[in-house]
C-alpha cells in the first residue's frame, strides 16, 4: 500500500529535474557565487583587525540587530563578520527560493491541471508530492555542500572546515523548512497565487518576529525559523543544535503535506473558497476595473505587510534611543551630523528598504500585464472594444497607485509605531516627506516594465534583477565601500538620504520626466507589437 | 468479463452532489459512449475510476480491482485522454509522449511514429504554442501508442477538426478490433452513434438512461416534414406528436417512433404534398433529456398556400 502511493516517485524526480535544469543551476550559482564573494571582498576591505573592530562597534545597536540579527562582536574575524552581516538575508533568500520552486511543482501544477494526467499514469497518489519534496530537498543540500565547501575552499583563516559546513548548513536547512512550510500551503490553498502569499507571509513574519525579539528577547527569537540560522553562530561558537532543528521541523511539515495531500481531493484545498457573484458589479465591468479586482487580495496583503514593515522598524527606536543615550563614545563615532539625532540617522537606511520593499507589489502590478497575456487571457479583451492603450493605462493606474498607497503604509506604519515608543515623538512630516522622496524612482522602476512589457515582453521579469541589484548596492554599498557611480546607477541612488541630507527639487524632477518618458515609449511598443500567449 | 463496473457510485464536493448513485458497466470488448450535457458528471465519473477523485459512497471497480486502492495497478493497463489536456510549457510535444508513454511502462516506438504521422502533429515544438486541438493530440498519440487494456477518453474531440476526428475514429475502430474496451465520454452525438455499441445518458449526476443504441432507439422521435393540399387540423390532439412548428417549406414536428402508423394515417387524409422524415437519431433523444419537459409549441398553421 505505502509502496503504491509512491510508485514512480524516483522516474517523477528526475522529470521535475528536468524541467527545472536550468532554474536550479542558476538559483544555486546565484546564491552561491553571492556569498562566496562576501568574506573575499571584507578581507580586502576590512583586513585588519582594527578596522574589523571598528566596523564591529557601528554594529553594536538594537536597530542593526533587527536589521541583521545578532552576531559575535566581540571578536570580529572575518568569519563571524560574513555570518553577522550576511547570512540572515541570504537565508532569506534561499526561502524565497524554496517558495517558489516547491509552489511551481505543487499546487501550479496542480492548479493547471498537469497533475490530473500524472495522477492518470501508474505513479502513486502521493508520488509527484514528494518527487518535488525530493528534488527541493536535494536542491537544498547541494547549496549547503556547494557553500559549506566552497567558503571553506577561499583559505581565509578565520573560517574553518566545520564553520563553513555549519554556514551552508544553515542555508540549506532554511530551504528545507520553507519548502516544508509552502509544501503544507500548497495543500491548504486552492491556488498557486495564494501558496506562494502566504508562504511568503510566513517567511516575512518569521523576520520581523526575530527582529523584535532579537531586539527585546532573545530567547523568544527560538520561536521564528529565521531566528535559528542567527542561533548557530557559525564560525563562532559553531553550534549545530538549530540544523537538528530545521531538519525535525522540515520532516514534520512533510508529514503534515502528505497526510493533507492524501486525504483531500484533486484540485482541492481546505481553505473555504466562497462562492462568487454571479454578476459582475458595476465597478468590474471595465479594463480598470476587471484589473484591480484581479489583484485585489494581493494589494491588501502586501498593504498589510508592509504597514507591519514600518511599524516593526519604527518599534525600536526606542530601544535605539536608551541604547545610545549617554554612550558618548557612541555618539561620537557615529560621526554625528550636526542637528540630528541617532534616530534621525538610522532613518534613511530604513527607508530605502520600505521604499524597495513597496516598490514589489508595484511592479507586481504592471508586470500582472504580461501574466494575463501569458495565459491568454489578454485577447478576449482586446477583442472586445477595448483598446491596448486603455489596458495598459488600467495596470499602470494601478501599478503607480499601488506603489503610492504602499509607501505611505510604510512611512505611516515606521512613523506612529517610532513616535510611541520614543520619548519626544516622531515628526510626521519629516518621515512621510523623507519616504516620498523614492516615488519618482519607483516611477523608473514601473517605467521601466511599461518598455519591457511594450518592446521585449519575454525579459519583463528581468526587471526585478534590476530591483535586487537596487537593493544591494544601496543596502550593502556602505560596507563594500562601493564608488558612487555604481550606486547611481539605479534610480533609488539618485535620492537624497533625509531628514541628514535635504531632499532637492531637481533629482525628482529629472526622475519623474525619465519616468513619464520610459512609460510613453512603452505605450508606443505595446501598440505595436504582437499578442501572444 | 467487466471491464468497469459502477456501483451506487454517489460523489460529493462539499455539499454538493455532483453523482446521484451511478451505475455502470462496461464489458470488455465493448466501446462504451457516455454522454450528458455540460456539468453533468462525465468528466467526475471518470476522475473517480481514475482514483484522482475519492468515492463518498459507492464501489468502482477496474478489472475487478478498487479504482482508488489498487489505482496504481490498474493504471498500467489503462490509457486516460482528459477533456482539457494541460501539458508542462516548456517541454516538446514529442517528450511529453514519451514521458506519458514511459511512465505506463509500455513502450512502441514504430506505433508512436506513426500515430504522429497520422495525427499530423509537430512534436518538436514547446507546448506552450500548441492549440488545444494539437494538445489533444498529444494526449491521444500517448494513449493510442500504449498497449493498455481499457481506453478512457474524456471529450477527445472537442478540439480537433473534421479530418483529425475521422483518424481519431479510426483509431478507437482499430483498439475495438484488438479486442479493447473503450469509455468514451462526449457530446459529439454522431460521433457516438458511428463508435458505440452502448451508451449511457448522464444528467444532473444521475443516470437516466442506459442501454444498447437499438435499444434506445425505441424511445426517440422522428422528425417529420410535410405540407400538404389541405390545412393540418389539431394535430397537437393526436398521440405521440410534439412539438408542431409552422415553417417555410412546411409543417415540422417530432413523432413517437411508435406511434408512426396512426400518425401518418392521420396526415394522410388532408392531402400530402411532399414529406421528409429524418431517423430517429441520438441527438433528438439527447435534447429530450436535455430539455427536461418536453415544451410543445402552439401553433396550429400549416398546409399549402
Ligand atoms: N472540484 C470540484 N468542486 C466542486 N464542484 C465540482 C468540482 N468538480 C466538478 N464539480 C461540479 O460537478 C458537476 C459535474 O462536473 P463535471 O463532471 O466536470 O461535468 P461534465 O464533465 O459532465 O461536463 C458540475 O456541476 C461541477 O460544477
Ligand atoms: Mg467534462
Amino acid at each position: 500500500m505505502a509502496k503504491n502511493l509512491m510508485a514512480k516517485t524516483g522516474h517523477l524526480s528526475r522529470f521535475i529535474l528536468r524541467l527545472d535544469r536550468i532554474r536550479i543551476p542558476l538559483w544555486l550559482f546565484g546564491l552561491s557565487f553571492f556569498t562566496i564573494i562576501v568574506p573575499i571582498a571584507f578581507r580586502d576591505l576590512y583586513g585588519s583587525q582594527q578596522e574589523r573592530d571598528a566596523m564591529a562597534e557601528t554594529m553594536a545597536n538594537p536597530a542593526m540587530t533587527a536589521m541583521v540579527g545578532p552576531g559575535d562582536l566581540t571578536n570580529y574575524t572575518v568569519g563571524a563578520m560574513t555570518t553577522h552581516q550576511m547570512l540572515l538575508m541570504t537565508a532569506a533568500i534561499v526561502g524565497l527560493m524554496s517558495i517558489l520552486l516547491v509552489t511551481r511543482h505543487t499546487r501550479a501544477d496542480e492548479e493547471d491541471g498537469r497533475i490530473e494526467m500524472v495522477r492518470s499514469l501508474p505513479a502513486g497518489r502521493l508520488s509527484y508530492l514528494n518527487a518535488s519534496l525530493i528534488v527541493i530537498s536535494g536542491t537544498s543540500i547541494a547549496l549547503a555542500l556547494i557553500i559549506g565547501f566552497g567558503l571553506y575552499a577561499l583559505g581565509i583563516e578565520s573560517m574553518d572546515l566545520g564553520g563553513s559546513l555549519l554556514y551552508g548548513a544553515a542555508l540549506g536547512g532554511t530551504g528545507l523548512v520553507f519548502a516544508g512550510v509552502t509544501a503544507v500551503f500548497a495543500q491548504l490553498s486552492e491556488n498557486a497565487r495564494g501558496t506562494i502569499g502566504m508562504s511568503i507571509a510566513v517567511l516575512l513574519i518569521a523576520y520581523l518576529f526575530r527582529a523584535i525579539t532579537d531586539v527585546s528577547n532573545e530567547t523568544l527569537s527560538w520561536l521564528s525559523p529565521l531566528g535559528w540560522v542567527t542561533k548557530t553562530e557559525a564560525y563562532t561558537s559553531n553550534n549545530w543544535g538549530p540544523i537538528l532543528l530545521m531538519v525535525l521541523v522540515t520532516f514534520v511539515l512533510f508529514i503534515a503535506a502528505n497526510y493533507l495531500n492524501a486525504v483531500r481531493d484533486l484540485e482541492r484545498g481546505f481553505l473555504p473558497s466562497k462562492p462568487g457573484r454571479s454578476y459582475a458589479s458595476r465597478y468590474l465591468q471595465s479594463p480598470l476595473g476587471l484589473a484591480s479586482r484581479l489583484q485585489r487580495t494581493g494589494i491588501i496583503a502586501w498593504a498589510i505587510g508592509l504597514f507591519v514593515l514600518g511599524a516593526s522598524y519604527g518599534s525600536i527606536f526606542g530601544d535605539l534611543e536608551s541604547f545610545f543615550d549617554g554612550n558618548d563614545m557612541y555618539e561620537q563615532m557615529l560621526v554625528q551630523v550636526e542637528g540630528f539625532s541617532i534616530v534621525d540617522q538610522f532613518i534613511p537606511m530604513l527607508i530605502i528598504v520600505m521604499s524597495l520593499a513597496s516598490t514589489i507589489p508595484a511592479l507586481m502590478a504592471i508586470n500582472k500585464l504580461r501574466g494575463e497575456e501569458k495565459k491568454g487571457r489578454l485577447e478576449q479583451l482586446l477583442g472586445r472594444s477595448v483598446s491596448r492603450t486603455q489596458l495598459m493605462g488600467a495596470y499602470l493606474m494601478i501599478a503607480v497607485f499601488n506603489g503610492l498607497v504602499m509607501l505611505s503604509l510604510s512611512a505611516i506604519g515606521l512613523w506612529s509605531s517610532g513616535n510611541t515608543v520614543m520619548e519626544e515623538g516622531l515628526s510626521f512630516g519629516m518621515v512621510y516627506g523623507a519616504t516620498m522622496a523614492y516615488f519618482p524612482a519607483m516611477l523608473v522602476m514601473i517605467g521601466i516594465s511599461v518598455v519591457l512589457i511594450g518592446f521585449l515582453p519575454r525579459m519583463t521579469n528581468f526587471n526585478w534583477i534590476y530591483v535586487l541589484y537596487s537593493f544591494l548596492v544601496l543596502y550593502l554599498g556602505g560596507l563594500f565601500q562601493f564608488d558612487d557611480w555604481v550606486g547611481k546607477l539605479s534610480p533609488f541612488g539618485h535620492i537624497a538620504n533625509a531628514p541628514i541630507e535635504t531632499v532637492t527639487f531637481m533629482p525628482l524632477f529629472v526622475l519623474t520626466i525619465l519616468a513619464v518618458g520610459l512609460m510613453i515609449i512603452g505605450f508606443i511598443g505595446f501598440n505595436k507589437r504582437d499578442i501572444e500567449g | 468479463m467487466s471491464m468497469v463496473k459502477i456501483t451506487n457510485l454517489t460523489k460529493k464536493f462539499g455539499k454538493f452532489t455532483a453523482l446521484d448513485r451511478v451505475n455502470l458497466e462496461v464489458n470488455s470488448g465493448e466501446i462504451f459512449g457516455f454522454i450528458g450535457p455540460n456539468g453533468a458528471g462525465k468528466s467526475t465519473t471518470i476522475r473517480v475510476l481514475l482514483g484522482i477523485l475519492k468515492a463518498t459512497d459507492g464501489s468502482v471497480k477496474i478489472f475487478e480491482k478498487d479504482a482508488w486502492d489498487d489505482a496504481v495497478e490498474i493504471h498500467k493497463r489503462v490509457a486516460y485522454v482528459p477533456g482539457d489536456v494541460n501539458l508542462w510549457p516548456n517541454l516538446t510535444g514529442g517528450e511529453v509522449i514519451d514521458l506519458f508513454v514511459k511512465l505506463r511502462g509500455t513502450n512502441n516506438k514504430s506505433r508512436r511514429e506513426e500515430l504522429i504521422n497520422r495525427f499530423d502533429l509537430d512534436p518538436t515544438k514547446k507546448c506552450r504554442t500548441y492549440s488545444k486541438g494539437n494538445r489533444q493530440k498529444v494526449a491521444l498519440i500517448a494513449a493510442f501508442s500504449s498497449d493498455a487494456d481499457l481506453y478512457i477518453l474524456d471529450e477527445p474531440t472537442s478540439g480537433l477538426d473534421p479530418l483529425m476526428e475521422q483518424v481519431f475514429q479510426e483509431c478507437v475502430m482499430d483498439i475495438k478490433k484488438q479486442g479493447k474496451s473503450v469509455l468514451l465520454s462526449s457530446h459529439i452525438l454522431s460521433e457516438v452513434e458511428k463508435l458505440c455499441d452502448k451508451v449511457a445518458i448522464i444528467r444532473e449526476g444521475s443516470i437516466i438512461e442506459t442501454g444498447t443504441l437499438n435499444e434506445l432507439r425505441h424511445l426517440t422521435r422522428t422528425q417529420i416534414l410535410v405540407e400538404t393540399k389541405q390545412k393540418i387540423t389539431s394535430l397537437e390532439k393526436v398521440k405521440g406528436v410534439h412539438e408542431v412548428e409552422g415553417t417555410d417549406q412546411g409543417l415540422l414536428f417530432q413523432v413517437d417512433t411508435n406511434e408512426l402508423d396512426n400518425v401518418m394515417k392521420h396526415i394522410s387524409s388532408f392531402g400530402i404534398l411532399k414529406l421528409e422524415s429524418a431517423p430517429p437519431t441520438l441527438e433528438t433523444l439527447f435534447m429530450r433529456h436535455y430539455e427536461g419537459k418536453a415544451t410543445s409549441v402552439d401553433s396550429g398553421v400549416g398546409g399549402a398556400n
